[in-house]
């Protein structure tokens, strides 16, 4: 266990996830429930809320730098993953509101909307929380596995790879506008009033959703780290680097990248399901493929291949999202494009892989960041053997 | 997977670097015959790359193949190593290893390593851990998450390293090596495996000549326990480790026989030998 331990923080990195579980657990609780508006201590339940929600992200952000940091597979498509634990959970959520609906019944007032009789067959057993959790996992992990295993058995790489999960994505998107799906169509759902018994728009409730969401990042992390120091972690970074080699090595890569691909949609997935209660809606447009982009640019903002460079690039992101569309929305677009640009050409590994360039700081997987090409390819790494099977 | 080569999975893991097991369980080589091909064809968009290819490897065996640029080589090794699927022909590893029926990984764990013509080793990686992820172990997700490197890994792993040279720089980033340095570490990478056909394409391209001497030394060494199937277009190394040469042209063998014999033959000086 101690061996553990060492094998994936050093002291001064166990003192931050320390520092982080006081800080989220204690102080801002504190802040925001005990310390009265106005004094200098005091926390707003929308900060609370919005830090939830960037946690959120930030999980999700933590889920794809394990598929393309490491492994070298970018997925345009994680939105999906993250909508669809979303969309379990948002279903526990409607069954929750009970009676207190506009209709006052216990169908979901969208089914009484649409003149339904009765809830399809999705819907059962969704009243019960332990169902609406296994589903949160179950949907994106099931669907990732099916995915995956096709992909990865036909050797579907790099951008093609890319793009069929961008198209997946959209596809899901539209698929679940259509009202006939069963999941109120483009509206989706909204309205919740209660959470396991708590109502949900009281600020103990936000409060511990927003506690529960940053324990379950630091979880992620764990997970994750868990993972990439492994030998199975060396084998991923192998394959990102030289997939033939680690194939003549004796390891079958596809089983190696459907087993991280699958954790890493359920990951999303759980993300997904501590969002919607906390921002309180859940729509198609969630699925959009330029969600899922954005994923990808906070990874690589924050740099790849680091773990909790992904964590820095959600959150950094995501809190400048929140000041520009306050003060001038229609920028925003603008500079998350600049954004980009600017960490593509100047920072090609992120926020993290330039401070550990700068002050030759050695910590964590940093060399595992460093030069690792735009979409996980290494510029300078050609795949052997592929093209000179005519010499 | 079928169980044929499942029962690999098993093989006994032995710690001497002299790597004096030609037969692990499961290879049945009683004919002699390690690698054999007959009749195998392949073709590109209608380029014959391969034109009825036969070629019989045998056990302890180490042969040389040379043959001018597009003679197949390459294409050759593909189609034993499982990446490429010949489109007619038979090619068995022992007497009952179908190798069209497996893929790489499958074919790599019942025993036959490859070394590509560019090194291709994990450029970011330590050179300890290049050794690591290519030793023969369970090489399954499940193992791999949970295992721990015991003291056995470990003096594999160290024996290796000091055959190839490569003890002091054991914690460098594999890619800062120099190419022939590379090259070493990829051949140990190979050996780590415990292969019983080891397939080398161009090993000494890029090394110094003392490298290269040494080189010849090593591969000397392992045959007659291993085999060894060695593509090299530099002649004077296969002049130093050739017993036996087959030259390819055009995809199919064109002349067979000790390098003497080989070198006088009016077709090969012809095509290959004599420009």
């Amino acid at each position: 266990m101690r061996a553990l331990l060492t094998r994936l923080y050093g002291t001064r990195g166990w003192t931050a996830i320390g520092v982080c579980i006081v800080l989220l657990c204690v102080a801002m609780p504190l802040a925001n429930l005990v310390a009265t508006p106005g004094s200098a201590f005091h926390v707003s339940d929308y900060f609370v809320t919005l830090a939830g929600k960037i946690m959120c992200y930030a999980m999700v952000a933590v889920a794809l730098d394990l598929v393309w940091g490491y492994a070298g597979i970018l997925s345009l498509g994680h939105g999906l993953f993250f909508a669809l634990g979303g969309y379990a959970m948002g279903m526990y959520l409607m069954r929750s509101i009970g009676t207190d609906g506009h209709y006052q019944t216990e169908l979901p007032d969208f089914m009484v909307f649409l003149d339904w009789k009765q809830l399809p067959w999705q819907w059962w057993n969704t009243d019960q929380f332990w169902w609406a959790m296994i589903l949160v996992v179950a949907v994106p992990g099931l669907l990732a596995y099916a995915f995956g295993y096709f992909a990865f058995r036909s050797r579907i790489k790099g951008v093609y790879f890319s793009i069929i999960t961008q198209a997946l994505t959209y596809a899901a998107m539209l698929l679940f506008f259509r009202n006939e799906t069963g999941f109120g169509g483009n509206n989706g759902f909204t309205d919740f009033k209660r959470i396991v018994g708590f109502a949900i728009a009281r600020p103990e409730t936000r409060m511990s959703l927003s506690i529960l969401t940053g324990l379950a990042l630091i979880a992620t992390l764990l997970i994750a780290r868990t993972i990439v120091t492994s030998r199975f972690g060396r084998v991923l970074t192998a394959i990102r680097d030289a997939e033939s080699r680690v194939m003549f090595c004796g390891y079958d890569t596809s089983r190696y990248k459907l087993f991280v691909w699958t954790l890493s949609a359920t990951l999303c997935g759980i993300a997904g399901a501590l969002y919607v209660p906390q921002v309180g809606i859940i729509n198609p447009s969630e699925m959009s493929p330029a969600n899922s982009i954005e994923i990808a640019i906070w990874v690589a903002v924050g740099g790849r291949g680091t773990l909790i460079g992904a964590v820095l690039g959600a959150g950094l992101v995501n809190g400048a999202k929140s000041v520009f569309t306050v003060l001038m929305p229609e920028y925003w677009l603008y500079v998350l494009g600049l954004l980009f640009i600017v960490v593509t050409l100047y920072l090609p590994n992120g926020i993290v892989g330039w401070i550990t360039e700068k002050i030759g700081w050695r910590g964590g997987d940093s060399r595992m960041a460093s030069k690792v090409g735009i979409a996980g390819v290494r510029p300078q790494q050609t795949p052997p053997v592929a093209g000179e099977t005519a010499r | 997977m079928s169980t044929a080569m499942q029962s690999y999975e098993g093989g006994s893991v032995s710690v001497d670097v002299n790597f004096s097991h030609i037969a692990l369980p499961g290879l049945d080589a009683s004919h002699g015959a390690v690698l054999y091909l007959d009749d195998i064809t392949v073709s590109f968009d209608g380029f014959r790359a391969l034109n009825k290819l036969s070629l019989m490897i045998e056990t302890g065996e180490l042969r040389c193949v040379i043959g001018p640029n597009g003679a197949g080589k390459t294409t050759m090794m593909d189609v034993i190593t499982g990446r490429t699927r010949p489109d007619a022909g038979s090619a068995f590893f022992g007497q009952t290893i179908d190798l069209r029926r497996f893929n790489e990984a499958d074919i790599a764990k019942a025993g036959i390593g490859r070394k590509f013509q560019k090194p291709t080793i994990f450029e970011h990686h330590t050179v300890f851990e290049n050794l690591e992820l290519a030793m023969k172990s369970d090489k399954r997700v499940r193992r791999t998450l949970l295992t721990r490197m015991n003291g056995d890994e470990h003096s594999r792993i160290d024996e290796t390293l000091t055959l190839i040279r490569l003890s002091d720089s054991r914690q460098r980033i594999a890619g800062l090596l120099s190419h022939g340095q590379k090259q070493w570490l990829e051949i140990g990478m190979l050996l780590i495996q415990e292969p019983k056909l080891l397939l080398l394409d161009e090993p000494v391209a890029g090394m110094t000549d003392e490298e290269t001497e040494r080189t010849a030394e090593l591969f000397l060494s392992l045959a007659g326990k291993h085999s060894l199937v060695v593509v090299e277009h530099d002649m004077a190394f296969v002049a130093s480790i050739a017993r036996k040469v087959t030259v390819l042209h055009e995809g199919s063998v064109l002349a067979e026989g000790p390098l003497a014999t080989v070198q006088n033959d009016e077709r090969v000086i012809e095509v290959y030998l004599g420009r």
